[in-house]
């Protein structure tokens, strides 16, 4: 991944701009907090659930001790059943290979579904800029791309957005009657839509959501459908995936599959859980195997576990945070808690401020089907910005100061004593002004007279 | 039993009465309590704001005069040298919550309390140091901070409708994310106030700090209350 872009992202700034739409975040809150409540449902009715999440995470463990291993199997045997494997180390060599395909079939389309990963590696800008038209064909995607957005949330892309908004899009750009905004209706529009581009199109591409290292074939969990229909009405079909992707077993997939749709939605299962083996009689079929900061990630210990990750968003639809700052507020793919652990490694300096962007409230890890010690690596980001000394000057010297009064029991009462009168004598106006982010909303507590140290003190002469 | 007092620092500055109340329950509950003199702060400030590294001498100077801010000390301290001072302080040392129902194992209270109560469960209470069950885990319900709070009488416990959902405070998130650290805190209160509550209840009081300061600036009746204030009767 490239580390020129070192523009911070400035989540603070982003999420009081997001905040500043009340009405706006209150609804965001509520309709992530639905999916939510929804996974409670689903996975209520599981009494196994944490014994689940324990295998999982061991599996992935195992996966990522031995991941070269893994691949190799992987690669092996896809390649016994007629798949061409292809290995890109970054975005861009991803890129050049799907261009290169398409190149082959001289079409100037390809149909994409369920892949984060390509939006990780910005395909669609890319092939735009060579004349290739990308039709995302997931509802949610499409009405992005029609926005020219990212995805606001990895499997909700558009949970940013309200149905009124798209009515107002489709009518713009499909036609639909002015002022509809019934889902049904819209989705219908937009079905007509993408069957016309099916029809066209010669290549399809699908992100992954599980390899079988035994087996060699990919699976994709969808609910719309749309990768399938993609994927059978075309000669060529790609899937994208990160080298993280691999389960060693057929047999493993159960355990995944159970956590993977309850954790996202509360749904027992995906409704299209689509095993892709092997080429369509005259077919081809191709996978690309991408590491883009990966294997560096491989290599931290402290962080490594994130990679256990099945993407299934529960860490965000449970994060205060995130539901009221917005996915746009992290400045990346993947974001939430899990894009707050990840990109800290892609480029330190650009998303510095990430692992600050939580109250450590510790929900992600509890409701990660995959048991990832989120907020602990939230933590431990925090300390590698700090040993780095990528702390904002005006946050680290104060507090520098204050462990120096903290760390000293004469130190600690005198400036105690201080603050306490300060506050009692001065005016409301110095101390609760509007440069004190504190006391813009909130008051200070109200100094006592005495703290308990003196009291305690006068009372045990 | 001989118990050592921690009081953190903004308890001891803002609010000693807390500090006052947690003594005075300890001893009606039969204990020796000694405060040390000399403690300052557990180091979290820092450590939480990636100054791990510059907090080392606070823990130093925590587990010197001894114990500490449980849920920092606790799952925190590895990057001072384990001697045996250290091991000592961090597995003998309790929130008084959980001292209060796992040590005493408290099962009566003179405490009376004519009010309808509101609890929030602080995160790094309920999934730090695990005093109740979070709503992310399928295992059976259990609060020890409610165990304790039903043992006062005439209390009124309102259900919220999203018990476990942060206020906010978050330590320096609070001055660092304002806008969310605020907009959380409001939406806390909004819970409990929907249902019913009178008062806001916890065991951490930086959570009861920030939502207070939120109740204060906009003049609102609902009140913070510790809860070893309503303990302790
Ligand atoms: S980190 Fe865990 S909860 Fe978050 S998306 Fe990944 S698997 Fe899901």
């Amino acid at each position: 991944m490239k580390q020129t872009d070192t523009v911070k992202v400035d989540h603070a700034r982003k999420a009081r701009d997001f905040i500043a739409d009340k009405e706006r975040t209150d609804w965001h809150n509520g309709a992530i907090t639905y999916l939510r409540e929804k996974r409670d449902l689903g996975v209520g009715g599981v009494p196994e659930w944490e014994d689940l999440r324990n295998l999982a995470s061991q599996i992935k463990t195992n996966v990522l001790g031995n991941l070269d291993d893994y691949l190799e199997e992987f690669e092996k045997n896809a390649l016994a059943n007629g798949v061409k494997v292809h290995w890109a180390s970054d975005g861009d060599e991803h890129n050049r290979i799907v261009h290169d395909i398409l190149k082959r079939y001289d079409t100037k389309m390809v149909v994409k579904s369920k892949s984060m990963l390509t939006e990780e590696c910005h395909l669609n800008q890319y092939l735009e800029s060579n004349n290739i038209e990308v039709v995302d064909t997931d509802l949610g995607e499409r009405i992005i791309q029609m926005r020219h957005e990212g995805p606001s949330h990895i499997v909700a892309p558009a949970i940013h957005i309200r149905k009124e908004e798209v009515g107002q899009l489709f009518h713009e750009q499909l036609n639909t009657d002015e002022g509809a905004a019934d889902p049904q209706y819209l989705t219908e529009a937009a079905r007509q839509h993408l069957r016309q581009k099916f029809l066209e199109a010669d290549v399809a591409l699908t992100g992954v959501n599980f390899a079988i290292a035994e087996t060699g074939g990919v699976v994709v969990c969808t609910n719309e459908g749309n990768a399938d229909m993609g994927v059978h009405m075309v000669p060529c079909q790609i899937h994208s995936m990160g080298i993280e992707k691999i389960i060693p077993r057929a047999g493993d997939l159960g355990v995944f599959t159970r956590l993977l749709a309850r954790s996202a939605t509360g749904q027992p299962i995906t409704i299209y859980t689509s095993h892709h083996q092997k080429p369509k009689p005259g077919g081809e079929m191709h996978i690309i195997i991408v590491d883009n900061g990966r294997s560096a990630h491989l290599g931290r210990d402290d962080f490594y576990t994130a990679l256990k990750c099945i993407r299934c968003g529960a860490c965000m639809n449970s994060c205060p945070v995130y539901r009221r700052s917005g996915g746009y507020s992290y400045g990346h793919t993947v974001p939430g808690p899990i894009g707050s652990i990840l990109t800290p490694g892609f480029n330190l300096k650009k998303f510095k401020e990430l692992p600050f962007a939580s109250t450590l409230c510790g929900a992600c890890s509890d409701v990660c089907p995959v048991k990832i010690n989120i907020h602990e690596q939230l933590y431990k980001w925090r300390q590698v910005v700090g040993e780095k000394g990528e702390l904002e000057k005006s946050k680290a010297m104060p507090l520098h100061w204050a462990g120096k009064i903290l760390s000293s029991h004469k130190k600690y009462q005198i400036v105690g004593r201080l603050a306490r009168k300060a506050l009692r004598f001065l005016p409301g106006a110095i101390t609760s002004n509007r440069f004190n982010p504190w006391s813009r909303q909130r008051e200070l507590p109200k100094p006592p007279r005495q703290s308990f140290g003196e009291w305690y003190k006068q009372q045990n002469k | 039993m001989e118990v050592g007092l921690f009081i953190p620092c903004y308890i001891d500055q803002f609010y000693p009465h807390v500090g006052q109340d947690t003594l005075s329950l300890l001893e009606k509950m039969g204990c020796k309590v000694v405060y040390p003199e000399g403690q300052t702060c557990c180091g979290q400030p820092l450590a939480n704001s990636g100054l791990e590294h510059e907090a080392k001498p606070i823990y130093s100077h925590l587990v010197d005069t001894f114990a500490g801010f449980a849920y920092h000390v606790k799952h925190h301290y590895d990057i001072v040298e384990q001697d045996s001072d250290v091991k000592s302080v961090r597995e003998r040392m309790y929130d008084i919550t959980a001292f209060l129902t796992d040590v005493l194992k408290v099962n009566q209270l003179e405490a009376r309390f004519p009010h309808r109560v509101g609890i929030h469960q602080s995160c790094h209470g309920l999934r730090g140091l695990r005093m109740a069950r979070s709503t992310e885990l399928q295992v059976p319900p259990y609060s020890k901070w409610r165990q304790l709070l039903e043992l006062v009488k005439d209390i009124q416990l309102v259900e919220l409708d999203r018990p476990d959902e942060c206020c906010g405070f978050g330590g320096t998130f609070s001055v660092g994310e304002e806008a969310v650290s605020v907009k959380m805190g409001q939406d806390r209160i909004a819970d409990h106030k929907r249902n019913g509550a009178e008062f806001i209840t916890s065991g951490d009081m930086s959570c009861l700090m920030h939502m207070e300061g939120l109740l204060r600036r906009k003049k609102d009746p609902v009140k913070v209350i510790h809860l070893v204030e309503i303990l302790n009767g």
